[in-house]
């Protein structure tokens, strides 16, 4: 297990510039609505995020956060109000992280991170494996993994491919204290770079700096 | 360009790769084997009448290999959240379906066509013939992936899909199967006339090229709604 690394130091291994994330970034989001089948599960819901800004949403089990995220990815309608994103198309530009991740247990370790870079069309970052702090060799099956690696090896599409706009949904979920500091540093390192974030969460999460919650008080804006 | 052709490969061979370790290559093979060893059991000991049969038979035992592999078609990527990801690469949703389905034809339908010759064999098909009855199934081919991934797309929020993948793509087979069948009959009869035969074969899975991809896609992109 490697230790925690500074912001900056993970900064350098992403090999992420500011360049990266060129162009006017900010997403918008006004009088949004989202319904699943006939039930209305939020509506009027509107706030902001610029550029080097992380929203926490919040909200019980049911209030639509995971839903919010899936509708700013575009794989969910919107059922009524506007999202906008000035920076691009969110198969360019964003990151979804839900609970399904993706993973592939037939695959090893190795070959999913060389799928990763291949998605982008890159070569796989230096010692990826211990930036994430994986604990596990590149020849052991994706499902032999424990859940907190699992996740950790989700986080490699976020170092892989430099994108401005990450949605995380309960990004903490599995984590131990060092991986968590990873998430956190990982998110520290993006938002200093322009990026933004979007994290629905039950618990606060350190790099979010504002909060809405849904189901109570859809009003509440950022 | 060139990277989304990299993309384009690498859902491909990804693909391809779960193909071979799910044991979904050696099962389809494995099938077709045990077809044609057990059919001739099954229909007596007389040659002439397994090689009328021939044609037919190898071309309904491809039919259900494929149509077993089916529901493994998208229905993982449906629940692992996969296909969100396919959802948010810079490659059209659709030019990622057809790297799925090519990685399919690769992983699963060239195996099966290279066992053709051996189990035509068992079939009592001479060996000369077998070239042109191999054209006639690879010019048919495609179209059985294609149009099966239709259903497999249709059926992919449904647990269990499988029975319901198979009567969706079946009216899709109906025509190929007819055609493959005639065809792999001129092939046995000498081949005379056959180019007709080969070019309906191969216009069907032409027309399946052009609109199933569009069809998977806009099937799946509802499935995730």
């Amino acid at each position: 297990m490697s230790d925690v690394l500074s912001d900056a130091e993970i900064g350098a291994r992403h090999g992420l510039s500011a360049a990266a994330y060129d162009g006017a970034r900010e997403l918008r989001v006004e009088e949004l609505a989202c319904t699943r089948g006939a039930a209305l599960i939020f509506d009027n819901l509107s706030f902001t995020v610029k550029a080097g800004e992380a929203l926490l949403v919040g909200g019980a089990n049911g209030s639509g956060k995971s839903s919010l995220l899936r509708q700013l990815a575009g794989l969910l309608p919107v059922a009524a109000g506007r999202i906008e994103m000035a920076f691009g198309a969110p198969d360019q530009t964003v990151h979804y992280l839900g609970h399904a991740d993706g993973l592939k247990n037939a695959l090893t370790v190795g070959e999913t991170l060389a799928f990763e870079a291949a998605l982008v069309g890159c070569a796989l970052p230096a010692q990826i494996s211990a930036t994430l702090g994986l604990g596990a060799r590149d020849w052991q099956f994706v499902g032999d993994l424990s859940a907190g690696q699992r996740r950790r090896l989700t986080l490699a599409r976020l170092i892989i491919d430099p994108r401005p706009l990450w949605l995380l949904d309960e990004p903490m979920t599995a984590l131990d204290t060092q991986a968590r500091a990873l998430v956190d540093a990982l998110a520290q390192a993006h938002l200093a770079q322009g990026g933004m974030i979007v994290a629905a969460s039950h618990e606060g999460l350190a790099f979010a700096q504002s909060e809405i919650r849904l189901g109570q008080a859809m009003e509440a804006g950022a | 360009m060139s990277m989304k052709m990299s993309l384009f490969a690498a859902i491909c061979r990804q693909h391809m790769q779960l193909a071979w370790r799910g044991g979904q290559t050696v099962l389809a093979v494995s099938f077709l084997f045990i077809a044609v060893t057990l059919l001739p059991f099954g229909l007596g000991p007389e040659l002439k009448l397994l090689r009328a049969l021939a044609p037919g038979l190898l071309w309904v035992v491809l039919a259900i290999a494929l149509l077993a592999t089916l529901d493994r078609l998208f229905q993982a990527d449906f629940e692992d959240g996969a296909l969100d990801r396919l959802m948010l690469l810079p490659l059209p949703f659709e030019a990622a379906v057809l790297a799925k389905l090519l990685g399919h034809f690769l992983a699963l339908v060239v195996p099966l066509l290279v066992s053709v010759p051996l189990a035509g064999l068992l079939l009592n098909i001479e060996g000369a013939r077998v070239p042109l009855v191999l054209a006639a199934m690879a010019c048919g081919a495609p179209a059985l992936v294609l149009s099966g991934g239709i259903g497999a797309a249709l059926a992919v929020s449904v647990r269990r899909g499988g029975l319901l993948t198979v009567l969706i793509a079946m009216p899709f087979y109906v025509p190929v199967l007819i055609f493959g069948a005639a065809t792999a009959r001129v092939a046995l009869e000498g081949g005379v006339g056959i180019w007709p035969y080969l070019g309906v074969l191969a216009a069907l899975s032409g027309a399946a090229l052009l609109l199933a991809p569009w069809a998977i896609a806009a099937a799946l992109r509802s499935a995730l709604r």
